[in-house]
Parts: C-alpha cells; sequence; structure tokens
C-alpha cells in the first residue's frame, strides 16, 4: 500500500518498539478567519489516527483542530519484533489515509 | 507426501488469517470515526470537555508524569509535546491547552502493551499551560506546564 499521506519509523529496540509517524494533512481548525472570502475557513482535520500491529489495535488516538499542521505523532509498545505495523487516519469529511511498515 | 500436506494446510491457514484481517481492516473507519467524540472536542471549557471524554473531571495531580515542551515557542502553530506516565496500566493520555478556543487537543487510547508515552505538536493560540491528563487504573491524573507563545498558533 503504497500512502502519499503517511510517513512512518517503527524501530525495535530491546523489546520495544518505538513508532514514529508523519502524516500529511492541512489540519485547518475552523477558528481561522477567511480574509478573500471573509467568513471562517471551514474545519478539516484528522479525527481518528489508529495504529494495529498484527491486527491487534495498540494505540487508537482523537484529535480535534489544535493539532499541527501535518501532524508527527510518536508512540512506544512492547514487542512486535518482525510483525506490521498499520496506522489509519480519517479526517472529519470522512477521508481515510492508510499505510504499512515492517517494524524492523 | 506428508510434507505436501504440511505445505498446504499451512498455506490455507495463512490464507485465511489474513482475509480475517482484510476485514477487519475494512470495517474499521466506520466503527471508529462513530466513536469520535465531538462534544467533549468542541466544548469550549476544558473541565467540561474532559469530564465528557473521560467520564470525570476529578484528578490528581502526580508526579509520575512528565510533559516535555518548550518553555517559550517561537511559533504557536507547532509546539512539540511529549508525555510519559511511568505509572502502571496507563489507559489512556489526554493533551489540553486551556486557554485554546477549543481546549482538548489529541487524546491517545493505549492498549496492547502500548506505554505511558505519547508525543505530537499542538497549535498555541496564545501563552498558558499544557495540560496532560493520564488515566490509569479507572483513575485520573495529571500534570501541566507552562508555555509562552511568542506567535499566535490559531492562525493555522
Amino acid at each position: 500500500m503504497a500512502s502519499k499521506s503517511i510517513k512512518i519509523r517503527a524501530k525495535f529496540k530491546d523489546g520495544v518498539t518505538t513508532v514514529k509517524a508523519l502524516l500529511t494533512h492541512q489540519m485547518e481548525s475552523g477558528f481561522r478567519k477567511d480574509s478573500k472570502a471573509g467568513g471562517m475557513v471551514p474545519a478539516h482535520y484528522i479525527q481518528e489516527v489508529v495504529c494495529e500491529v498484527g491486527g491487534k489495535m495498540v494505540m487508537n488516538a482523537h484529535w480535534s483542530g489544535g493539532v499541527s499542521k501535518n501532524p508527527y505523532l510518536s508512540f512506544k509498545f512492547d514487542g512486535g519484533e518482525g510483525e506490521k505495523l498499520k496506522l489509519t487516519w480519517t479526517d472529519n469529511k470522512g477521508e481515510t489515509d492508510s499505510a504499512e511498515e515492517a517494524i524492523g | 507426501m506428508n510434507n505436501l500436506r504440511r505445505l498446504i494446510i499451512k498455506g490455507s491457514m495463512a490464507a485465511s488469517t489474513l482475509g480475517v484481517a482484510v476485514s477487519a481492516g475494512l470495517l474499521m473507519p466506520t466503527t471508529v470515526l462513530a466513536a469520535w467524540p465531538a462534544k467533549a472536542f468542541g466544548a469550549k471549557d476544558m473541565t467540561e470537555g474532559l469530564a465528557n471524554l473521560l467520564g470525570s473531571s476529578e484528578m490528581m495531580e502526580s508526579g509520575d508524569i512528565s510533559i516535555k515542551a518548550p518553555e517559550i515557542a517561537e511559533n504557536g502553530a507547532v509546539v512539540p509535546i511529549t508525555v510519559t506516565a511511568t505509572m502502571a496500566g496507563v489507559e489512556s493520555i489526554t493533551i489540553a491547552a486551556p486557554n485554546n478556543p477549543a481546549p482538548l487537543v489529541a487524546s491517545f487510547d493505549l492498549m496492547g502493551g502500548a506505554h505511558g508515552y505519547a508525543s505530537t505538536r499542538i497549535k498555541m493560540g496564545k501563552s498558558g499551560d499544557v495540560i496532560a491528563v493520564v488515566k490509569a487504573g479507572g483513575k485520573l491524573y495529571t500534570a501541566k506546564k507552562g508555555v509562552k507563545v511568542t506567535i499566535g498558533g490559531c492562525g493555522g
């Protein structure tokens, strides 16, 4: 699965996997004024990030528009050596993307 | 003969587990989207938002939570925050900035051997505290850290 909006690094060391991921998304909070058209720029941000390892969920994040543009996230979990990690995001407009990465 | 049989059994098992994984993966987005706590994240008041999200606003200050954040953020649109909780049985880590128009920023539900650790980058409209709330063993623990913002971040 070649995903353009997700970059993942998953490193296994001393029994623990550290995941670092960069997502490409505008993360428009909905609190910003549109100077040209007037009114507010409509909100458009990632609401949910799910990480599964070997089909088992390890992390499920809920976000608001308060997370920075092109979000970065990192987390750790026990085990995971040689397994595949799947990261999926869904935004408030229902758009979604997913990427897989081998833990190494 | 025996070897071939083994191979076939192995092969079919692998294929069926893969099928289960794929169908589970396909089901994920819809079920997950429904679970997004709109009421909590839409709340203008932090205490109300936290109570909505975590089921309670009763929390204890804890020294087992450390927040890594810059003392002075030059750009409020990108403030790196790392929360580490060393207590046992961490279920979730929530990050909030009470001075933001929507104070609840992010919440990480951790399971399946995940550590009490979450790192991300958030927007901060103005200087103020960053609050971390950690749910562990059914109880809520909290810690905060002040961040000075020199340029507002909610402009995106």
